[in-house]
């Protein structure tokens, strides 16, 4: 009989669909609901205006990450209103009957890193998060996006929402990666080729041999910056690599479920012949070490190119804006950019915290010394990921290196904490947004890879690790 | 949530591309617990020097605009974070209605629960249009949602395409949560399909 070929999206679209209105709106099931202290108190007191209660508190995890020190944590929370946000979130998850991992739990960390950690993030799922970085957990073959408060309300008050049907997108990196290529600048390299917007109002699937050879910790850095190529979400299928991450994490399968799930799972991938409403290849063995000089993470080159000339730019408005972002970066065209002396460097954030990227990045500074005028910090992802480096001794390396070794959380990302850029520092950052203020005030963001990020801390410049890995 | 049925004011131009979420409302202002209030902090730190002192320079600080109701964008506007504040932040100042030939997703929809109307037209009306709101508190536009309309300070109208389900849902004010529970019955039986299809996924 044959049925219509469907993609991985398709397939997990319409398992969830609960119901469709009359006027089209899907109405999907969700199946993992993550909360986080910046965006969720104004949802908790919509509920309670309205009287409504939560209605699946055990498919929720709640988890403070955006706001909290990562210094020493004795002394708890001095900002007043940091505080009063991570508070609210106990209190909130406490009332509700939701799990939370407090400051002083193990398990605390950046959401979408205790996500897959904790086993919550299984294939074929549909996980939501009030953060665009949600797409992370596409990584796992689960439909995983950022929404708004408005939406956070809507889960908690009902485990759905109304969504219109995005559109299927295809993104394959083919070949295999040059030495000292990392996940990170497969993603800037497509970013720089599809654009900010190049996927917007689509689901994107990762594919090809570049892919299936990442690890989950480097699929999950490609599906995190799914957003910043405008996408709706981020897809990859799950695989024996997934399959072996997830066995025996605390929320994933237990023997007995396991074979049958295990079997579910593999049913999922694009079937043969689906159909994909955009497609577009990349040469993996043409990729570099990828660096962003401007204020958008499309603003992308190799790490061997030169700061751009916006008088080569033929779209007036594009020109516009590159101009505008060389006078924020503080950059002259044709400066070559391993010339860009840095100030700071920040390894850490979800994109890039796990304790792959913490290997990879202890790798390049075993043995270096940090350069005098750089202040270095490294931001385990997890207290999970920050005990498992500890008992690796990766916090040894890094400290003797000079790089500061600090608790988890979101922490330089987007300087909700006490760790920022002063107006005019330029940073090398594993992060996902070099965006105007980003960082802290004025400051200058460089995003790259762990690898390139721990080079840079060693170098005082902007350089390129493959001359450090020998 | 408040209805969107028809506005008339001045459109204020802000002539960037990808104008992000951390732009239009920084880090430093999501630290609170409420949804309101938020204009203080709308473009900070393009409005404002390194002591947080008003520069005056700012669209929307410009006498002309203090009271404009509506915002003319270059493309992918609210790209980025998924941070609601960003509406909350345009609406908290009066801004009711955004004009761009594209939008960040996240940001689109969320203007959707906060009785915001962010408009699509081509590039080249919105170019025209950037021009039209060059010209101050002259450039007043009345934009109807029923009729898909927006018309231009010279009296010319150009329609706009907006999903039906969005437009209805703003055209009322909808609860979509209200909505939603109404469809209380099929959640449930969906629940309990799941339950004996996928049992890992069960929990309270």
């Amino acid at each position: 009989m044959g049925k219509r070929p469907r993609t991985l999206f398709d397939k997990i679209w319409d398992a969830h669909l609960v119901d469709t209105l009359d006027d089209g709106t899907g109405l999907i099931y969700i199946d993992r609901h993550l909360v986080h202290e910046v965006t969720s108190p104004q949802a908790f007191e919509g509920l309670r205006l309205a009287g409504r209660a939560v209605r699946r508190p055990g498919a929720t995890l709640a988890v403070a990450d955006h706001n909290v020190p990562t210094t020493d944590r004795a002394g708890g929370i001095k900002d007043e209103e940091s505080r009063i946000q991570v508070e609210t979130l106990e209190r909130n998850a406490k009332a509700a009957g939701i799990t939370y991992f407090g400051m002083d739990d193990d398990r605390q960390g950046i959401v979408h890193v205790i996500g897959p950690e904790q086993g919550l993030t299984l294939p074929g799922t549909t996980i939501v998060c009030g953060d665009s970085h949600t797409s992370t957990h596409g990584a796992f073959g689960a439909l995983a996006f950022g929404i708004g408060t408005s939406e956070v309300e809507h889960v908690l008050a009902t485990q759905t929402l109304l969504q219109v049907r995005a559109k299927n997108m295809r993104i394959e990196v083919t070949g295999s990666l040059g030495r000292g290529i990392s996940a990170k600048d497969v993603i800037l390299a497509i970013i720089g080729q599809i654009g900010t917007a190049g996927a917007t109002g689509h689901v994107v699937e990762y594919a090809g041999s570049v892919i299936r050879g990442l690890s989950i910790e480097g699929r999950m850095t490609v599906c995190n910056m799914s957003i910043e190529a405008g996408a709706r979400a981020g897809l990859i299928a799950p695989d024996a690599t997934t399959f072996a991450y997830l066995k025996g994490r605390p929320m994933a399968p237990k023997a007995g479920a396991w074979e049958a799930a295990e079997r579910f799972w593999a049913s999922l991938p694009t079937d043969r012949g689906a159909k994909f409403n955009k497609r577009v290849t990349l040469n993996g063995a043409a990729i570099q070490p990828m660096v962003t000089w401007g204020t958008s993470p499309q603003d992308v080159l190799p790490i061997g190119a030169s700061v751009p000339d916006p008088a080569d730019e033929e779209d007036p408005d594009k020109r516009r804006s590159m101009e505008r972002s060389l006078g924020y970066m503080g950059l002259e065209p044709g400066k070559p950019l391993r010339e860009i002396r840095i100030d700071k460097v920040f390894i850490g954030s979800c994109t890039n915290a796990r304790i792959e990227d913490l290997r990879a990045a202890a790798g390049v500074a075993k043995g270096g010394k940090v350069a005098k005028h750089v202040q270095a910090l490294v931001v385990p992802g997890s207290g999970l990921v920050k005990a498992q480096a500890e008992a690796e001794g990766l916090d040894a390396v890094f400290r003797a290196a000079g790089f500061e070794w600090r608790e988890p959380g979101c922490s330089m990302c987007l300087a909700m904490n006490a760790d920022r850029l002063e107006p005019g520092e330029r940073c090398a950052s594993t992060s996902n947004r070099n965006f105007e203020g980003r960082q802290g005030r004025g400051g200058r963001t460089h995003l790259v890879g762990p690898e390139m990020a721990a080079a840079a801390a060693l170098a005082g410049t902007l350089t390129d690790v493959r001359e450090r890995i020998g | 949530m408040q209805a969107f049925t028809t506005l008339r004011g001045v459109a204020a131009p802000l002539d960037m591309v990808n104008v992000d979420t951390d732009m239009i409302i920084p880090k430093q202002f999501l630290k609170t617990i409420e949804r309101t209030g938020l204009g203080r902090g709308l473009f900070y730190e393009l409005r404002t020097d390194a002591k947080g002192n008003k520069k005056g320079d700012f669209v929307l600080d410009r006498p002309a605009y203090r009271a404009a109701k509506i915002l003319v964008a270059g493309r992918n506007f609210g790209c980025g974070s998924s941070r609601e504040h960003a509406p909350w932040a345009l609406l908290d100042a009066g801004i009711r209605c955004v004009i761009a030939s594209s939008f960040a997703d996240i940001f689109f929809n969320n203007c959707f629960k906060n009785g915001i109307l962010p408009v699509i037209l081509p590039e080249e009306t919105v170019k025209a249009m950037l021009k039209d709101a060059e010209n101050g508190a002259n450039a007043v536009f009345s934009v109807d949602l029923a009729a898909q309309t927006v018309t231009r300070p010279d009296g010319q109208t150009v329609s706009f395409d907006i999903d039906p389900a969005r437009k209805q849902h703003l055209l009322k004010g909808l609860d979509d949560i209200g909505l939603t529970l109404e469809k209380k019955r099929s959640i449930d039986d969906y629940e309990k399909r799941q339950r004996q299809e996928q049992p890992w996924l069960a929990t309270r």
